[in-house]
């Protein structure tokens, strides 16, 4: 490799990672912080999506059409687009500060469009729902909200917790994406750093720092679940 | 009379599962529904908790018929007790919790007394040692008999059994079998789809022979048995007591 002084010169020159590493740390809270107040926020909103999805009643078909047409459309439409529209485009109505803020609105369109994805991971679970098992619920005379709170949405979320975690991981990562439309996040400051010293190097920093929380994350996932699977299961096939 | 089926049809597409059944059904007894697989035995009994909405005649429960439009199906179901061929139980709940479940949220009765309950039904059916497990981790007649357990849990009235010994092993059936002669000497109401002829003779009050929707013949056990008056009866029980004996 005749070029690999030149590549490792320009993307892993230890000197400058080590100088940049605290401002993309510090810049990383941001990213976490996003994170933190959009998964409450995404899961909250996909389950009650994929409720309306899956409700029965034929009144109830506005709402079924509704949940079908918003994961449609916000699922058509890249991620960035969202942000672009809904991080410029809302604050752009002359909201007054706070409410103008393009973190704030960048987070929402985020949050929005990751309920799309998600409320199909729990369609999918809620429909891998054996029939029987709501037969047996409804038969001990639970209505249908309480057997799908009690019986029909505590498996569906125990099945789909790797595709679950799958959607958080990526989430986590298209954070960054916010960065876009102004906030200093970790990319960001990453760019700015590379800009600074015409180095690569803070890209490769950056990356080190997702990694450090994306890996333990889904590490911990496969923990939960073969703890539960210890716990509830028979025997195990070899 | 406790449970009265008037005219009961019911069809899948063009398929007519049930034609006009009619049977008065007297609180206490227990009928045993038998016949080929798709001679609708198990819908007959779906029909009557409701899991099935039937599509002419009339059901009715100590007199109030169960099967008008409008009619809540929950108060009904709370009455009548369905115990399922593959059991059905909820395998993220314990076994306690399975029996409990129907008690804190249908009745809304506290979780201490519920559990107390959830004690003296499994202890009566030799669970009891059982009662922290998971369905997974307990064989086919223990599943089948927490089931029952569940399904007893709510004192209903009338107690469906859907073919509950089909999916056993066969060293497995007895012990299942026995629970439901126990609940034969409490005085509920049973209605029994089976294909265990044996125990049908046995603790059956009356044996309903379905054939294509239809009851082809209805009488004491005895009678059905040994001189069953229909030829396709007589034709179905050779049948199916010939694949027995060679168990």
């Amino acid at each position: 490799m005749p070029r690999w002084d030149r590549v490792k010169a320009s993307f892993f020159d230890g000197e400058l990672l080590a100088d940049s590493f605290p401002r993309l740390l510090d810049a990383f809270v941001l990213d976490v912080m996003i994170f933190v107040w959009t998964t409450p926020f995404i899961l909250i909103t996909a389950m009650l999506i994929a409720i309306a999805r899956n409700t029965r009643a034929p009144s109830l078909f506005p709402v079924r059409i509704f949940a079908i047409a918003y994961t449609d459309i916000m699922r058509g439409v890249p991620v960035i687009l969202w942000i672009y529209l809904i991080g410029f485009g809302v604050p752009g109505i002359g909201l007054e500060r706070p409410w103008n803020s393009p973190l704030l609105w960048g987070s929402v369109a985020l949050g929005l469009t990751y309920s799309a994805y998600v409320a199909e991971v729990f369609r999918a679970g809620i429909e891998g729902v054996h029939e029987s098992q709501r037969a047996a619920a409804r038969s001990l005379g639970l209505s249908s909200a309480q057997t799908m709170r009690h019986v029909i949405i505590p498996q569906a979320i125990r099945k789909v917790l790797p595709p679950l975690m799958n959607d958080m991981v990526s989430l986590q990562k298209d954070v960054a994406l916010v960065s876009l439309i102004g906030p200093i996040e970790i990319l960001r400051q990453a760019g700015i750093d590379k800009a600074k010293f015409a180095n690569f190097t803070p890209f490769v920093g950056a990356a080190l720092i997702f990694l450090s929380i994306t890996i333990p994350l889904t590490r911990f996932t496969d923990y939960l679940l073969s703890r539960e699977r210890e716990r509830t299961g028979g025997s195990r096939v070899r | 009379m406790k449970l009265r089926f008037d005219a009961v049809s019911k069809s899948f597409g063009d398929n007519h599962v049930l034609r006009e059944i009619s049977i008065d059904i007297a609180a206490g007894e227990v009928v045993t529904f038998i016949g080929a697989s798709g001679s609708g035995k198990s819908t007959l009994l779906r029909c009557v908790n409701l899991l099935e909405t039937i599509d002419a005649g009339s059901i009715a429960l100590d007199g109030d018929v169960i099967t008008k439009v409008g009619v809540d199906p929950n108060p009904v179901r709370r009455r009548v007790g369905m115990v399922f061929q593959s059991y059905n139980l909820f395998p993220h709940m314990s076994v306690a919790r399975n029996v409990t479940l129907a008690l804190t949220e249908v009745l809304g009765i506290d979780s201490v007394e519920a559990m107390d309950r959830a004690r003296t039904l499994l202890e009566r059916f030799g669970l009891l040692d059982k009662i922290d497990r998971y369905p997974d981790q307990l064989s086919g007649g223990q599943q089948q008999r927490v089931a029952i357990a569940r399904a007893m849990a709510l004192n209903p009235e009338v107690l469906l059994l859907d073919e509950i010994t089909s999916a056993l092993d066969p060293e497995l059936v007895g012990e299942v079998l026995d629970v439901v002669r126990e609940l034969k000497g409490s005085g509920i109401t049973m209605l029994f789809a089976t294909h265990e002829m044996s125990f049908a003779e046995e603790i059956s009050d009356r044996v309903c022979y379905l054939d294509s929707g239809l009851i082809a013949e209805m009488g004491p056990p005895h009678q059905i048995f040994t001189e069953p008056a229909n030829e396709r009866t007589q034709q179905f029980l050779s049948r199916v007591l010939k694949g027995q004996r060679r168990d």
